[in-house]
């Protein structure tokens, strides 16, 4: 069992750090019309609602933190927008079932929306800046639809690891039975 | 059922509790630097040396995809480049003769501080902001290499932005035309001074603002350089920032404001240099702390 654990702790860090390592490297050079996709709100969120709120919200604390560190003009900022994006998209978790992909690009992006006008209020809005539409003709609905691309191809890797890891634990509980 | 209802409360009370960690890190780390120290050496050992790595094979996938370039592309290139060479070799020699010109008046002047002998190394940017928002950089040098905060980078002969964070192997640079940024500068030509800011409305069309320019009989026309001014306290002086590409003047008929076209190309930077002199140590240390 402890095994396993340590397997599906792995595979998710490794997940996470190469979402964020494409996304800082690779995608900045793939931008379209100077927008780039969030891969982390992806993960995040098919973590929350595929495994729940506890490793949703680790994942997206942890991933908001690789942000903070390296981009952010405070340490906490992203981690916490992360953390409850992954906290909200556990208690989907009922909801949800495999074969499903219309209530996964749902949540992936409501979270992407939110995530963007939560961006704006805390470091625009707060700085007088009130142009809202324009941030959200310009930013937050492009990157939402790019997101959305990227989801089509990134969904069905994360849950096809997923699937795997789930299916070798299920095997290992029977064993003991 | 009970189960469920345990995992729950567990859920919230972990939510509560990494929420507070978060919040208590903003206030600390907005307080002091000190406070981050501990995750940048966590940076140091998991993200940095990856990005470096892909940045890596990236330049290496790069070359090899210009190394297939047809010899037609080649040779015509290199007849073009011929006729280019002739060309500046006459352009060289003309300068050449202004240099000395120039020379001899800086001697009448004794302007002894040159600013294009400012120490500089070169640096690789090898990460980008993850959003949409910022427009900050990461390179492959930190304070092991010399780098320091507030340090100065440029492109090219241009400037790019300015050392805003510091890890061992990496600095965080963030570029003038972001939003947060705001550089004081100055028209070379008639030394007018003005207040430089990023836009992130004007960013993808690859322009900055400035505003707060006296509205003086001094002419200020399209295609004028702007270079940082002697007032700032983090920006040495005299770096080219960019050239004028509209200028008007404001309802109060007091200032001018317009548009600067920046001389450095944002879209691709790949490396950089770093001016490893700051503007503080320059004033002395008492002006700089």
């Amino acid at each position: 069992m402890k095994v396993l654990k340590m397997k599906r702790f792995l595979v998710t860090a490794l997940i996470v750090i190469a979402a964020y390592l494409l996304q800082c490297t690779v995608f900045s050079r793939l931008e379209l019309a100077g927008i780039k996709p969030n891969l982390l709100v992806i993960v995040t969120a098919a973590f929350g609602f595929m495994r729940g709120s506890k490793e949703g919200m680790l994942v997206g604390f942890v991933s908001g933190l690789l942000m903070d560190i390296q981009f952010g003009d405070v340490i906490g900022l992203y981690a916490l927008i992360y953390l409850v994006t992954g906290y909200i998209n556990g208690l989907f978790e009922r909801l949800y079932f495999d074969d499903d992909i219309k209530l996964p690009i749902l949540l992936i992006a409501a979270s992407e929306f939110l995530y963007g006008v939560i961006i704006y209020f805390f470091m625009f809005l707060l700085r007088s800046d009130f142009d809202f539409l324009f941030y959200l003709n310009k930013i937050i609905i492009p990157e939402l639809i790019y997101t959305i691309g990227i989801t089509l191809i990134l969904y069905p890797l994360i849950l096809l690891i997923n699937h795997k890891l789930e299916s070798e634990e299920k095997r290992s509980a029977s064993k003991f039975v | 059922m009970k189960k469920k209802n345990q995992a729950s409360a567990f859920n919230r009370y972990l939510l509560l509790g990494l929420s507070i960690f978060c919040i208590i890190m903003m206030l600390l780390s907005s307080f002091s630097d000190r406070a981050s120290g501990p995750f940048k050496v966590l940076a140091n050992v998991t993200v940095i040396p990856l990005q470096q790595g892909i940045n890596h094979i990236g330049s290496w996938l790069g070359d090899m995809t210009e190394n297939f370039e047809t010899m037609q592309q080649l040779r015509s290139e290199n007849e073009k480049l011929q006729e280019q060479v002739d060309s500046l070799m006459t352009e060289n020699n003309y300068l050449q003769e202004e240099r000395y010109e120039l020379e001899r008046l800086q001697e009448l002047y004794q302007l002894d501080s040159n600013y294009a002998e400012y120490e500089k190394t070169a640096a690789h940017v090898i990460g980008s902001d993850s959003g949409n928002w910022f427009s900050t950089f990461t390179i492959d040098k930190g304070s092991e290499d010399g780098i320091a905060v507030d340090m100065n980078v440029m492109a090219g002969s241009g400037l790019v932005g300015i050392v805003v964070d510091v890890g061992p192997t990496w600095a965080k640079v963030r570029s003038i035309i972001d939003d947060s940024s705001n550089v004081s500068g100055m028209v070379l030509s008639t030394s007018d001074r003005c207040i430089v800011s990023g836009d992130l409305a004007l960013m993808s069309d690859g322009q900055i603002r400035f505003e707060q320019m006296e509205n003086n009989e001094n002419e200020v026309s399209v295609g004028d350089q702007i270079v940082t001014s002697y007032i700032s306290d983090k920006y040495l002086q005299g770096i080219l920032i960019g050239y004028v590409s509209e200028v008007t003047v404001d309802s109060n008929n007091l200032t001018r404001s317009g548009y600067i076209t920046p001389a450095v190309d944002f879209k691709n930077i790949q490396e950089v240099l770093v001016i490893t002199t700051t503007k503080a140590q320059l004033t002395g240390e008492s002006e700089g702390e």
